[in-house]
């Protein structure tokens, strides 16, 4: 499977994440996308005529949506990963989806006008973030109370990496998570699954070595 | 007044690729500037009055100016050698002091802890012993013989080597990175950090590189100096206080943190205090 990647893209990286959590393989091509707006041009527009990154090719199977890309690669390699154990879940997932979607109009389109020079009314884009935050937030809050640490249940999902990057990328454009103590802890849940990966803006969980408890009790 | 100085220096505003007749509106310490292609061609930058600024084209770079230039813009002779690479890696917007962000790009030590895995890894966090000195004929600061352990240096390189690193600040806002080029052993490989200062606690950062690498994409390369760039910018953006300190007392530095003592030492000589603070006032 080869992606139409772009290190600093949100959208890119769920597809990288998802693909390293479950141990699929993929071949990275790096687009140009700032400054070099390739995702503009005629080759790319071929494959999607959104001008828009990430692009998923297998064979001749392309796909130009994140989520369905984090579907699909869940179907093929870790069908866990699909939450479809009951009905609920399976509309949940895709009730998660669906939103993740405010989270990149809102609190991507904050970080595209704070960090790179993008077009947008950035009181309107934060506004709409923090709205969808606190959705979140509260969502989260009541999944912890029934003992379960994800969007869909105790295991994570797609729904999951669907919504996480651009949470978590929520300060660049200048949108703290303070506030939000239950999605703080559920970026810290994904930050430590086996297999997690990081991209610019999303640091991985440092070990704090040496541990000073545990030196204290060996000496 | 005390920026005066500061004024006078030169400043980048936008890429040479990337301009056109209807103008880009961006701002130089506080001022509206416009950056577009004039009249003839070439490349005009006009004030709030639409008075046009000086110009100075180079490293790729728009330059400019609010004040009256008493020198040239520095060169860099090893970026005009052919068959190096080099890449406009584009701008990214920090909130921070514009000295805080070439302080940052001075500094070895975090290496380990934000650009893990790349430009350092634990356990190999010790900065040895390099020389800093403020080269009075260049008016330039130097640190020269630094040395690191680094998993991955540049795109180019395979495997973990000692890194060998020079800084150069030749003007307030730049710093010129001079650091072992893994393909070509005995020369330098040329990575910068433009500053624009848009006011003292907000910036637009052109980096630019000058490298020898056939093997890599323009692409690829743009994306690991995104990259790297992208993990500082969220320090960056937390470090406080926001105006970086001139004089001893706010913050304590350590060995390793010897450019960083005499960049602050040499701003403060020539009184260059945009985006910066004093204890006194």
């Amino acid at each position: 499977m080869k992606l139409y990647d772009y290190i600093l893209s949100p959208s890119c990286y769920k597809v990288r994440l998802l693909a390293s959590l479950i141990g699929a393989k993929l071949d990275l091509q790096s687009v140009d996308f700032h400054p070099g707006q390739e995702h503009k041009g005629d080759a790319l527009l071929t494959l999607n005529p959104a001008g828009a990154i990430p692009i998923l090719e297998d064979g001749a199977f392309v796909l130009t949506e994140s989520s369905a890309m984090l579907a699909y690669l869940a179907a093929t390699t870790a069908p866990e990963w699909e939450g479809r154990e009951t009905p609920d879940m399976s509309a949940k997932v895709q009730q998660w989806l669906a939103f993740s979607h405010r989270l990149t109009a809102s609190l991507g389109g904050a970080r595209l006008v704070e960090m790179l020079h993008g077009n947008g009314d950035l009181d309107a884009l934060q506004g709409a973030g923090i709205a969808a935050l606190r959705e979140l937030e509260a969502a989260l809050f009541e999944q912890r109370l029934a003992g379960q640490s994800f969007l869909v249940g105790e295991q994570p999902t797609i729904a999951d990496i669907a919504c996480f990057p651009y949470v978590a990328l929520a300060p660049d454009g200048s949108i703290t998570l303070d506030p939000y103590p239950s999605i703080r802890l559920w970026m810290r849940a994904i930050r430590s699954l086996p297999g997690f990966i990081e991209m610019p803006g999303i640091h991985r969980l440092h070990d704090l070595v040496p541990d000073p408890q545990s030196s204290k009790e060996d000496h | 007044m005390t920026d005066t100085a500061m004024k006078d220096a030169w400043y980048p505003v936008g890429l040479c690729s990337d301009l056109s007749a209807d103008g880009r509106k961006t701002r130089l310490m506080g001022e509206p500037i416009t950056v577009k292609t004039g009249p003839v061609g070439a490349p005009e930058v006009l004030n709030a009055d639409n008075e046009p600024l000086p110009v100075i084209i180079r490293f790729g770079h728009v330059w400019t100016s609010l004040g009256a230039p008493q020198t040239d813009l520095f060169t860099i002779p090893e970026a005009d050698q052919p068959s190096r690479k080099l890449v406009d890696v584009g701008v990214v917007r920090v909130k921070c002091s514009p000295l805080r962000a070439v302080e940052n790009f001075l500094d070895i030590a975090h290496f380990p802890f934000v650009h893990t895995d790349i430009l350092g890894a634990e356990p190999h966090t010790e900065v040895e012993d390099y020389k800093v000195e403020i080269r009075d004929e260049e008016d330039e600061v130097w640190a020269t013989k630094v040395k690191f352990f680094q998993p991955q240096a540049a795109k180019s390189a395979e495997g973990g080597i000692t890194t060998e690193y020079m800084y150069r600040v030749p003007a307030p806002t730049c710093s010129v990175l001079y650091k072992t080029c893994p393909p070509r052993p005995g020369e330098w490989d040329v990575i910068c950090l433009f500053v624009q200062p848009l006011t003292e606690d907000l910036c637009d950062v052109w980096p630019w590189m000058a490298l020898y690498d056939e093997d890599n994409t323009m692409t690829e390369l743009i994306h690991f100096q995104q990259m790297i760039f992208l993990q500082d910018r969220s320090i960056l953006e937390n470090q406080i206080p926001t105006r970086l300190p001139l004089d001893p007392g706010m913050e304590m530095p350590t060995r390793a943190d010897m450019t960083s003592v005499a960049y602050r030492r040499w701003l403060k000589r020539h009184n260059y205090t945009y985006g910066a603070q004093l204890v006194a006032k």
